[in-house]
């Protein structure tokens, strides 16, 4: 099962299970998707459930607010995490806030689907990795799957939590193939998964880097050094304990996510490290993200932004002092 | 679909009891004032003094289970709902029986129970979750309707015009009430709205239907009300309700208002909509002075509870962040 499929699988698993979930979107319905994952959702649960909407990023995820406040479980499909700075202010002082401002009243079980990602030269304005964003915010919670299995157990699980989740989805996975279980295996929040095992050096990646990372570890091997590749999987809430435990074991930590390194996902995974596995740290932690700069178009230009293998394999090797 | 009763007209012992109602709205925030100048009420508070007629006439004219969305300006829509002033006053003063424990505050007044979805202080912020909660009424066949209210600076934010065009579209049981002050803050209507006489203009845009009130009368209002809401429960689509009506008092707590002319100032003062109901009903100056010191019986009662209200522990603040 492909990546693209995996999502439209919980989609429609979730849609079969529930007459709350519906789903809406830009182009989402007879075109089934600018990312085709909502391929043939029209045709199997209707217009009424599968609702194409005019451009208008707020009213999206806002009507999906309230549609959970009514007791819905509406999924939400945002074009291009671009655009979802669109729609920040419900996010971040709604959809966020309700159920605090409250005090407890309201129940918001809103999804919210987007992607991203770099790597096909859109420009500054169609691949940026703006997760981060939304850790900041108390109250969401921030899924970023990197496989097939992945994407589609938490997709599962987010739809039938009862806060706001966004979930992240990358352009370059979706046609990315992978095993997946017979029957759709719900994978709780919260909990990383270990890609690789290692005992030398600890990458910890999202999203398409850990495909990359898992390419890096494999090149690292051939001159000696071990390494584990974990991914996080869920952003919010972060899985700190097995981050810290696989340190504790290798003594060494690699960050890495595609989205720009400053105040990257990467900043707040290193500080976590740091004061939780301080006296196991035999190097500094290293982070491995985008170069400070706005996607560029030209090929050659945006390759230089994003991070590489070879970015990932030169920082591993720092930290075993092996440049 | 539910059959609605429609409402009896209104006789005169209902006018008297609306006429109660906003004595009560009107005394809550005179002693709101008082107590805010007094250095007893913590945050930032606005009152909608003059516009005690519009909250009256439009949350008498909704049924139970219908739900709304108000603004930084929420203590008459929470109050004329049916929320008890205790609870309303115990959250302005922080206690946890207030109606939303403590963790909302003026601007954020909440009762799920009577179907307050939320004081919004984010101007426009709530338009969206009102077209949502109305598109799942629609898509749950309920014969509920979702009502916002907002002022006239909300017609210039870009989620009143996406929140009006998607109801429109999707024809969801959502109405919504303009109160139209004719201050967006400080700033004039004529500085920030080429239709500032004429907000229905705004809803002609959407192909929306719209009707007018005298938003000092509040008969006016109740029947506008009415009307709009039978309208968007029958699911014929939103209704816009354009209803123009004054502040007396400044934009916050403590506005001194020097943006503004006395002649305005008085000419808001004339059109108390108390004085005119009670001329309107010919109410006796005996009948008037027991309904008035029946309210501030209330009110003061309603500050006693909240000062021996509870205060909540620093550490409750790091509960209902998520469900």
């Amino acid at each position: 099962m492909t990546y693209r499929e995996a999502v439209r699988d919980a989609l429609i698993e979730s849609m079969r299970a529930d007459e709350d979930v519906f789903i809406m979107g830009e182009d989402i319905a007879e075109m089934g998707g600018s990312m085709a994952v909502t391929h043939g959702l029209l045709d199997e649960f209707g217009p009424e459930r599968v609702r194409n909407t005019p451009i208008s990023e707020m009213a999206i995820v806002g009507a999906g607010i309230g549609a959970a406040m009514a007791g819905m479980r509406p999924v939400v499909e945002i074009m291009y995490e671009d655009f979802l700075t669109l729609s920040l202010e419900q996010i971040v002082n709604q959809a966020a806030k309700h159920r605090y401002m409250s005090g407890g009243q309201i129940t918001v079980p809103l999804t919210i689907r987007t992607q991203g990602g770099a790597g096909w030269s859109p420009g500054a304005q169609h691949a940026q990795q703006l997760e981060a964003w939304l850790v900041h915010v108390p109250g969401l919670k921030v899924v970023f799957p990197s496989t097939p299995e992945d994407a589609r157990g938490l997709l599962w699980t987010a739809i039938h939590d009862d806060n706001p989740v966004i979930f992240f989805e990358h352009r370059l996975l979706y046609p990315v193939k992978g095993e997946v279980p017979a029957k759709l295996e719900p994978i709780p929040l919260g909990k990383a998964r270990t890609v690789r095992e290692g005992t030398d050096v600890t990458v910890i990646a999202t999203g398409p880097l850990v495909h990359l990372s898992v390419e890096a570890a494999e090149q690292a091997e051939e001159d000696g050094i071990s390494v584990e590749v974990v991914d996080p999987r869920t952003l919010q809430p972060l899985d700190e304990d097995a981050l810290v435990a696989s340190v504790k074991k290798t003594n060494r930590v690699v960050v890495t996510h595609e989205a720009v390194t400053r105040m990257g996902f990467g900043a707040e995974v290193a500080a976590v490290l740091q004061y939780k596995a301080f006296d196991y740290l035999d190097a500094p932690i290293e982070r491995v993200g985008a170069k400070f700069a706005p996607l560029a178009f030209a090929p050659v230009m945006e390759r230089f932004i994003i991070p590489q293998v070879a970015d990932v394999l030169a920082a591993i090797k720092r930290t075993v002092g092996k440049e | 679909m539910a059959k609605v009763e429609k409402k009896r007209a209104l006789n005169e012992e209902t006018l008297r009891e609306f006429l109660r109602e906003m004595l009560l709205i009107r005394r809550f925030e005179e002693h709101v004032e008082e107590r805010f100048r007094a250095g007893e009420l913590p945050g930032f508070l606005h009152v909608a003094i003059g516009q005690e007629a519009v909250a009256v006439g439009v949350c008498q004219a909704m049924e139970e289970g219908d739900v709304f969305s108000s603004t930084h300006r929420a203590h008459g829509h929470t109050l004329a709902r049916g929320t008890h002033p205790n609870a309303v006053m115990a959250e302005l003063y922080g206690k946890m029986e207030g109606c939303s424990h403590g963790y909302g505050g003026s601007m954020h007044l909440y009762d799920v129970e009577r179907g307050n979805m939320g004081a919004n202080a984010v101007i426009g912020g709530g338009l969206p979750a009102v077209t949502g909660a109305g598109l799942a009424f629609k898509l749950r066949d309920e014969p509920r309707v979702a009502v916002a209210f907002f002022g006239d600076g909300t017609t210039n934010i870009g989620t009143f015009h996406e929140s009006l065009n998607l109801a429109q579209l999707w024809k969801t049981k959502t109405v919504f009430v303009c109160e139209n002050n004719h201050w967006a803050e400080s700033t004039p209507g004529w500085q920030h709205s080429p239709v500032w006489d004429d907000m229905s203009k705004r809803a002609l845009a959407y192909d929306m239907r719209s009707i007018k009130a005298d938003g000092q009368d509040v008969e006016a209002v109740y029947e506008a009300a009415r009307e709009a809401l039978e309208h968007a429960r029958s699911g014929d689509g939103p209704v816009f309700v354009d209803i123009e009506t004054v502040r007396m008092h400044g934009h916050f707590i403590g506005d001194a208002q020097a943006y503004r002319t006395k002649e305005d100032r008085q000419a808001a003062a004339d059109r108390d909509p108390i004085v005119l109901l009670r001329e309107k009903i010919g109410l006796s100056d005996a009948d008037f002075e027991s309904s008035d010191s029946e309210a501030n019986e209330i009110v003061e009662a309603a500050i006693e509870f909240a000062k021996n209200g509870t205060d909540p522990q620093p550490e409750d603040a790091l509960k209902n962040v998520y469900a």
